[in-house]
């Protein structure tokens, strides 16, 4: 029966071609394929069709199918299109077949829907698989790549290091923001972090917790934290909340901290050539006095 | 009331998802980048809420106009477990989570109007307004 049915397909396939060929472009001033050119809609339309046929004929997966997928992925067609043909596609089969028969006995008709079901469903999982197989790979290698983002610590000069900050902190974030930081200290023998929120769009309980935390366990270890980048309007909603940061230094922006830094290891910034002005200023200044 | 704009709240990311829609409500009202934040905080925190406490709820945002004002109203509701002892939770402090306990106290000063409803068992509904000044 199901031979029968597929000799009768692939017979007529190029009327099944048509029929698709009308049903598909028919739909398609609407929807999401309207940007792409005519030529290559329909040379898809047409590669598409082709490895349809190849898979039922061969009654099963083709490598022909597997190229066929992996191009569009790759292309970034949207799996609307894949889908949305298949359905055509066992519309269509399941209306021509029936068409082609004077008379339908319900028995008939239910195996018909069966037989084309067996054809159409597997290229529709192999085709969603592939899909979704592709799109998990990218969040995965994006989730990788925002990992390696999520908490830098650059060691600017010998003995103070900096962590800046930037984005959303959630639970995971925060819990690597604090093993780097105790890390780092450790291999840059750190006595001075910066760590700069200039970055983070909202610090609320969660976040200003997480950081008084790693300050905390910063200074068990016997470093100093200083905070840096809390813009006024952070600086308000802190005070709103009702947060404690008493504990630890926190200045407005990265250049005022590094100085404090540089002040707690016992070091300042001279000009190279401001000590020779000085000397000339303080010159000219006695002689005036005279 | 019929809201504007529904956040559900199921996974961690999505109050990062709530708290740019309400920034972007803000913004179109008309508050200042201040209350943005503190808006935004508002935000963050009664969603962090029903993430951590009843693990799925959601966020509404409506856009209010009065005669002489215009304000917002974030409703956060979820049908988690109830808060047992309200005055506590409004303490600053408390928390039986380990947190800093400023959450629910915190949106109480962030914003101009708060009403919190919750029966045990039941779920919780949370009213804040805020209003451009």
């Amino acid at each position: 029966m199901d031979r029968k049915l597929k000799d009768l397909v692939i017979e007529n396939s190029d009327t099944i071609v048509q029929m698709w060929l009308d049903e598909i472009s028919k739909g398609r001033q609407s929807d999401y394929t309207s940007t792409i050119s005519e030529e290559l809609f329909e040379s898809t339309n047409r590669e598409f069709v082709n490895v349809i046929f190849a898979s039922v004929e061969k009654q099963g997966i083709t490598t022909a199918l597997e190229d066929f997928s992996e191009r569009l992925v790759n292309l970034g067609w949207p799996l609307s299109y894949l889908t949305d043909g298949l359905q055509s596609f066992r519309r269509v089969t399941i209306n021509y077949i029936l068409s082609e028969q004077t008379q339908v006995g319900s028995d008939y008709f239910s195996e018909v829907l069966q037989a084309v079901d067996n054809w159409v469903d597997p290229i529709i999982n192999k085709l969603v698989n592939e899909y979704s197989g592709s799109w998990e790979h990218i969040v995965s290698l994006q989730r990788v790549a925002l990992q390696e983002l999520s908490a830098p610590l650059i060691p600017v000069m010998e003995n103070i290091t900096v962590m800046p900050l930037i984005g959303t902190i959630d639970t995971e974030r925060a819990k690597l923001i604090m093993e780097n930081l105790l890390d780092g200290v450790i291999k840059h023998n750190a006595e001075v972090v910066l760590i700069d929120i200039t970055g983070v769009p909202v610090v609320d309980t969660m976040v200003a917790h997480h950081i008084i935390q790693a300050a905390e366990a910063v200074r068990l270890i016997g470093s100093t934290c200083i905070l840096v980048g809390i813009r006024p309007e952070i600086a308000q909603t802190i005070v709103n909340l009702g947060i404690d940061l008493s504990k630890f230094p926190t200045k407005s922006s990265l250049r005022k901290g590094f100085q404090s830094a540089l002040e707690l290891t016992n070091r300042k910034i001279v000009g190279t050539a401001d000590s020779h002005e000085n000397d000339i200023e303080q010159l000219v200044d006695s002689l005036d006095r005279e | 009331m019929d809201f504007q704009s529904c956040v559900n709240i199921n996974k961690e990311w999505d109050i990062v998802g709530a708290r740019q829609i309400g920034r972007d409500f803000a913004r179109k009202i008309g508050f200042g980048t201040v209350d943005q934040a503190r808006i935004a905080t508002a935000i963050s925190e009664l969603a962090r809420n029903i993430y951590l406490y009843a693990g799925t709820g959601k966020i509404c945002f409506e856009t209010i106009e009065e005669i002489d004002r215009k304000g917002l109203v974030i409703l956060a509701v979820d049908d988690g477990p109830g808060i047992a002892e309200i005055s506590k939770v409004m303490e600053d402090g408390y928390s039986t989570s380990g947190g800093l306990g400023a959450g629910l106290p915190g949106v109480k000063r962030l914003m101009d109007e708060f009403d919190i409803i919750s029966e045990q068992e039941k779920g919780t509904e949370i009213k804040a307004v805020k209003w451009v000044r």
